[in-house]
């Protein structure tokens, strides 16, 4: 059976799942793709706003996510993993971290003006004029926040809809866990 | 680089958590955290001796000046605690490094050593700041790491004390961030120094006292506080060997410094015990933690449980010595902080050697197993001891200038009462020990200690509670310190 889908209609007769998928649906599928996009874009747009406005890593990496788990829900969880294949999503989750704590560590070593060297993030050393600096420095950190954030946000949705019944000999009953 | 070793301290667990992801190697990540508590517990004691030589360190986040940015600001309390949460946290990861089998998948392992380096970093991120804010977040960090480390243990039980364990944490956590909210919006400060400058003048304000209710009974339940302790007693039984001993010894030991810090760095002593007279609802609670844990632990069946029943009748010890307000009492409570740490860290240490190899916690599966296993329950004993308080161990230490205190504030019941509750650690601990000693063992069982991996850890917690029973001149020295600057004496 391909992936599962969270909301899979059963058929109430026999309790067996219903066989048409979501993708089959056509109105579904075509909304979707149409929309998924946008708010991609929009993801983006609401990341690179962060800086001047309302907005932010966080924010941007939860709506991301959301454009990629509603491809998901649509089309199935072996097509979303092939788009962002677990391995990467908990790579995601590291990396993004060390971005944000990388330019903070980078800041210990470069200074500005008359100090030798800067605090802990920050940004002021990070180019040659300090307000530069502070753009970069806030950049880069949002940068980091998306995309921990959008993976983490796919991870929990892979636990979810990655889970299966399975037998786990040391607990006795079978219970739901992932595989 | 001496002048960014505070914020080192929390960076370095934090950004190499992310490491063990890249990494994806068991053994390699185990050995990492390994280096990274090591390297940790350098740092805390390099801010020590700054700070016993030169006073408060303060560092600024990002260049921001203090009111406005995040403040890290060590004194004597948070370099004494910073001390042992890292000592404690390089004793228990080597602890059996290469024997214990982990409960998590093989495949699976980077992903626990990830966890124990964030709920490292947590706490000693909620140590070392001076924002209170930033103190919820790391509260968090640690309290999201800890529910995930407790659920590792064997079998469903384990999930299930981690679950409650998350909704009452998760209930604490929000009760403080509201506690928070509300200083916030009396004072618009977030530093600590600031909010205790700033505070008086709102003293009159009913949002102020609500927040002190709200940030009291969040810590509370942290500290797991009588009678907010009922998730306690389970998540350390059912957590693993190795995080039990962890959590055990740092974890509501971090709550207490938060719970000092809010009280008589951010309140004020004359506020909390002046105006609220909180003292009138924390010594009933305290004496009550006393004798409820260590009746308790008495009727308990699992060594593990019992431990976690001793631990809330000795928070009740700490929290009688804050409730004091005094320079005695404030450092018998900071004492036995640090030596609650070790006997309890080494006490959980005991239980896991026996563990491995007897496969049970059960008291009456303890039979014999001082024949079997001498050096390990020699370390129980000296540790059971401690915990009762016989001279030359550190729990006589700590339990002295608490009843130095009780005496010198004139509660001429409150003293007895601390001698009659050591009376019932007497029961306790006594009844272990006979079952280990003095029954026989079943038939067949051969004498087999503990590897060394596992027996040395053991006994250096187990060693430290001895050598600070004698030597008392650094732990109380620096408690005195840090009851002094708490009280706003001159340290």
């Amino acid at each position: 059976m391909s992936g599962l889908d969270p909301l899979a209609g059963v058929d109430s007769a026999n309790g067996r799942r219903d066989p048409m998928r979501m993708q089959e649906k056509l109105v579904l599928r075509i909304v979707s793709k149409a929309t998924v996009p946008f708010i991609l874009l929009f993801a983006l747009y609401v990341q690179f706003h962060g800086d001047f406005g309302p907005g932010g890593g966080f924010q941007a990496g939860v709506i991301f996510a959301a454009g990629l788990i509603l491809y998901g829900v649509i089309f199935g969880l072996d097509m979303l993993e092939r788009v962002a294949p677990p391995r990467v999503v908990e790579f995601g989750i590291a990396l993004g971290i060390l971005i944000y704590g990388g330019v903070g560590v980078v800041s210990l070593f470069l200074g500005h003006g008359d100090a030798p060297a800067g605090n802990f993030l920050d940004y002021n050393g990070l180019a040659h004029d300090p307000v530069h600096g502070q753009h970069l420095g806030i950049l880069l950190v949002e940068l980091g926040v998306g995309i921990t954030v959008t993976a983490a946000m796919l991870a929990i949705f892979y636990m979810f809809a990655g889970r299966r019944m399975v037998e786990r000999p040391e607990f006795g009953a079978p219970e739901e866990d992932q595989p | 680089m001496t002048a960014h070793l505070p914020i080192l301290q929390v960076v370095l667990p934090l950004m190499a958590a992310p490491l063990c992801l890249l990494i994806r190697n068991g053994p390699a990540t185990r050995y990492l955290a390994i280096g990274v508590a090591w390297t940790s517990l350098w740092i805390a004691c390099q801010l020590l001796g700054q700070v016993v030589a030169e006073g408060p360190i303060s560092y600024m986040l990002g260049g921001w000046v203090a009111p406005f940015g995040i403040e890290y600001r060590i004194d004597a309390v948070n370099a004494y605690l910073l001390v042992i949460v890292t000592m404690i946290a390089s004793v228990v990861l080597p602890f059996g490094v290469d024997r214990i089998p982990l409960t998590v998948p093989a495949g699976k392992e980077y992903l626990y050593n990830a966890a124990f380096l964030l709920c490292i970093c947590g706490l000693l991120g909620i140590s070392i700041t001076g924002d209170i804010f930033n103190v919820f977040v790391f509260l968090e960090i640690s309290s999201l790491a800890s529910y995930t480390l407790i659920s590792l243990g064997k079998g469903r039980r384990a999930l299930r004390a981690a679950f409650s364990y998350l909704v009452m944490g998760t209930v604490g956590g929000t009760f403080f961030l509201i506690g928070v909210g509300l200083l916030y919006q009396a004072t618009g400060t977030l530093n600590m120094a600031d909010l205790a400058e700033r505070l008086p003048a709102s003293f009159g304000a009913r949002s102020v006292v609500v927040s002190f209710a709200f940030l009291t009974v969040g810590i509370g339940i942290k500290l797991a506080v009588f009678p907010l302790h009922q998730w306690l007693p389970n998540a350390y039984s059912h957590a693993p060997a190795r995080v039990s001993a962890f959590l055990a010894a740092t974890a509501t030991k971090v709550s207490f410094y938060l719970l000092l810090r809010v009280f008589f760095g951010i309140f004020g002593v004359t506020y909390v015990f002046g105006t609220l007279r909180a003292q009138n609802l924390l010594i009933p609670l305290s004496l009550l933690a006393m004798f409820v844990g260590s009746v308790a632990a008495i009727n308990q069946t699992n060594i593990k449980r019992l431990l976690a029943y001793s631990s809330i009748a000795q928070i009740g010890y700490m929290t009688l010595g804050l409730s004091m307000a005094s320079v005695d009492g404030l450092t018998g409570g900071i004492v036995h902080l640090f030596n609650h740490a070790l006997m309890k860290g080494g006490l959980f240490l005991v239980v896991a050697c026996v563990g491995y190899r007897l496969g049970s916690d059960r008291v009456e599966d303890w039979s014999g197993v001082g024949r079997r296993m001498p050096w390990t329950m020699a370390a129980f004993v000296v540790g059971g001891l401690s915990l009762i308080g016989v001279p030359g161990t550190v729990g006589f230490v700590s339990k002295w200038y608490l009843v130095l205190g009780a005496i010198n504030r004139g509660w001429t019941l409150v003293a007895p009462l601390i001698l009659l509750s050591s009376l019932l650690a007497v029961v306790y601990v006594w009844r272990i020990i006979e079952i280990a000693w003095f029954r026989q063992a079943p038939a067949g069982a051969k004498r087999e200690e503990a590897p060394l991996s596992m027996l040395v850890p053991t006994w250096v917690l187990i060693g430290a509670t001895l050598y600070f029973g004698f030597h008392t001149d650094l732990t109380v020295g620096v408690a005195r310190q840090a009851a002094q600057a708490l009280l706003g004496g001159t340290p």
